[in-house]
């Protein structure tokens, strides 16, 4: 038999190479999972994973979905490295198209360069103040935030589907629950023609270099990770708990507000029920994926959208139903979580006791 | 506002239906904190639990043995999540979270075929208690009394009890005296799982019934939150569920009764609710802290 031993120090190796481990190992299990419900598991794997990267709209397809994931992930990459676990990122997002989105239905028809950044400025005060929520909760009554900022997505989502049957409907709409299509000068210009891909990708790319930069060579990346790692020498260098957790839920909240913006004025084009897709939880992932580093995130992002596109392909070729998605985004997480142990553990045979202790005392 | 035709007795009983799988799913999960493991994977387990459930209903036509089914299948997710963080060490709240989407897809994955089909009914006793038409009560509400009553018992007044409560107050002291944690925590998190799988299978065979996909609808998240509204005792946790149970039926009235405020601000209240109620619980730092279990979310490693 064997057992886990911990490592002297954490393995970088392993760090790289785990993520990788968790996708093909992801790949293998879907495979088995496809054949046991009666699909052809190999037709599956090339619709979801491989299709996607040979058709040009495809690839196109994965900016647009891979830059709300990244985006959202980044803000999502601070809060879990400083132990705050936001994970009502979908809620910031639909608050975010919300109050974004009515920004721009409220100057219809007024062109104008300056409407977009207010758009976008509105939705991510929106995602951050709806973050706050939370953020405040735990800070002032000790309110647990996972479940607050969870329970605020369910709110938020009843929230858009009031307003869009409501105040913000389409008054030449014949009644649909749906808003008016944003205007020209509301719509994210496109950046490719011929493509969905818009300015947000952009955006979500700067947000890559401004994560890492915070992260990796600001002070406050620092205080980050120290409050994740021991959170007591956190106290004792000054950094402020409460200051921790509004610092992380609000710009992750503003993060995935400013993503629901572009989501709603770029791809969407309106404020519709069915805008929210699930980025807000499938960035959780992400943020895993990309161990909790700008650079990772940035690729785990591409991943993840090409399992959203190919999941799209397999809804009409194969016929699996929408959530099948969630399926391997759950594998995912759970290979990437197990293999993470060779991390800081490795595998040793189980020896004799004696021996145990002998290789102790010559690793110390 | 026209209140007289919501007859009380109905009312409270259509309370009972609604409160019944959130205290079960609540138990179960009061249990897993107890020994010292935070599972978020509960809203996964109760909707696979669901979709098991109905599945075995259909298939064997014995809605009890449904039960059954929502049991053996929230049970066997669960031990996902048991392996993951208890021999791969893994961080709990992750692997609950990716249980909860393992969870939601893989149900909607099986439930495809099983969508628009009416389950075999449930055999009820008919109660004709203060009300001309006779109501029907599914053997499952006491059922779920009996089982807080057994979990009480068990966790106050038994040594099995008092070890698993051990290992989650301290469970580097618990495994010096000898006691198995790995596997204490291992069964524990089986009958969270079980818990939660036959408050799904209430969901699709009784409550609704039938299968449709995310019909849990964050249930299982609400479960949590009456664990910690319970301050992890267990007859608090009915009075949290049938608190739920009674504003869920209250807003679904309200809507039927043409108030004018759209539907959707209603639907909204079961959650606000959540929020409010964990704000209440939660403020009063020292007694949330001397109630929590000390080990709990912590992950354990025996070294040596």
């Amino acid at each position: 038999m064997f057992k886990f031993e911990l490592r002297p120090t954490p393995s970088k190796t392993m760090r790289a190479a785990t993520p990788v481990l968790a996708v093909i190992a992801t790949m293998i299990a879907g495979a088995i999972l496809f054949s046991l419900l009666g699909k052809n598991p190999f037709e599956a794997i090339r619709v979801i994973f491989i299709d996607p990267l040979f058709d040009p709209f495809s690839r196109s397809e994965l900016l647009v979905k891979a830059s709300p994931l990244i985006l959202i992930a980044i803000g999502l990459s601070l809060g879990f490295r400083a132990g705050i676990w936001n994970i009502g990122a979908e809620g910031q997002f639909i608050i975010g198209a919300i109050t974004g989105g009515a920004m721009g239905l409220a100057f219809y028809g007024t062109s104008g360069v300056w409407l977009l950044p207010l758009m976008a400025l509105a939705g991510a005060l929106g995602g951050f103040l709806w973050a706050m929520i939370p953020a405040i909760l735990r800070i002032k009554f000790n309110a647990n935030e996972i479940l607050v900022s969870l329970m605020l997505v369910y709110v938020a989502t009843l929230l858009l589907s009031a307003l869009v049957s409501g105040p913000l409907r389409d008054p030449d709409g014949f009644n649909f629950p749906e808003s008016r299509t944003f205007h020209d000068s509301a719509t994210l210009p496109i950046l490719m023609a011929g493509t969905r891909v818009h300015a947000g990708v952009l955006i979500s790319l700067f947000a890559v270099v401004v994560g890492y930069v915070l992260l990796e060579r600001h002070v406050f990346g620092f205080h980050v990770k120290l409050t994740g790692s021991a959170p007591k020498a956190a106290n004792f260098a000054g950094v402020k708990q409460n200051a921790m957790i509004a610092a992380c839920l609000g710009i992750s909240g503003a993060l995935a507000g400013l993503a629901g913006m572009f989501e709603a004025s770029g791809p969407v084009g309106q404020l519709v029920p069915s805008l929210p897709v699930g980025y807000g939880f499938t960035a959780i992932i992400v943020a895993f994926l990309g161990r909790l580093h700008p650079i990772g995130i940035l690729a785990a992002g591409f991943v993840m959208a090409l399992t959203y596109i190919g999941g799209e392909t397999a809804q009409f070729s194969l016929g699996l139903p929408a959530a099948a998605i969630s399926v391997f985004q759950g594998m995912l997480l759970f290979f990437l979580l197990a293999f993470d142990i060779l991390v800081n553990y490795r595998i040793a045979p189980k020896r004799r006791v004696d021996a145990t202790l002998k290789s102790a005392e010559e690793a110390s | 506002m026209d209140f007289s035709s919501l007859s009380p007795i109905a009312l409270i009983f259509s309370i009972m239906i609604a409160a019944t799988p959130l205290l079960f799913a609540a138990i179960g999960e009061l249990v897993v904190e107890k020994s010292g493991v935070l599972n978020l994977g509960v809203e996964g387990m109760m909707i696979f639990g669901a979709i098991a459930g109905f599945a075995t209903a259909v298939e064997t036509g014995s809605p009890v043995m449904g039960i059954v089914g929502g049991a053996v299948g929230g049970a066997l997710i669960s031990m996902i999540f048991a392996v993951l963080t208890q021999y791969f060490l893994t961080n709990q709240v992750a692997t609950g979270l990716g249980l909860t989407m393992f969870g939601l897809g893989i149900a909607a994955l099986i439930g495809q075929p099983y969508s628009g089909i009416k389950p075999p009914s449930f055999p009820a006793f008919e109660i004709t208690f203060l009300t001309e038409k006779a109501i029907k009560l599914d053997p499952m509400i006491p059922v779920s009394i009996l089982l807080v009553a057994a979990v009480a018992f068990f966790l106050n007044k038994t040594r099995a009890g008092l070890v698993l409560r051990a290992v989650g107050e301290n469970h580097d002291a618990a495994h010096s005296l000898g006691y198995n944690v790995t596997t204490i925590r291992l069964l524990a998190i089986g009958f969270g799982g079980a818990c939660a799988g036959v408050g799904g299978a209430y969901l699709s065979l009784i409550r609704v019934p039938q299968w449709t996909e995310g019909m849990t609808a964050g249930a299982g998240w609400i479960a949590l939150a009456i664990v910690v509204f319970s301050s992890w005792r267990p007859w608090w946790a009915v009075v949290g569920a049938y608190l739920f149970g009674g504003i869920t039926i209250l807003q679904l009235n309200l809507q039927a009764l043409n108030i004018p405020i759209q539907s959707q601000y209603m639907a909204m209240t079961p959650y606000i609710v959540t929020i409010i109620v964990l704000v209440i619980i939660s403020a009063d730092k020292l007694k949330a802290s001397l109630n929590a279990p000390a080990s709990l979310g912590r992950v354990f490693h025996k070294s040596g």
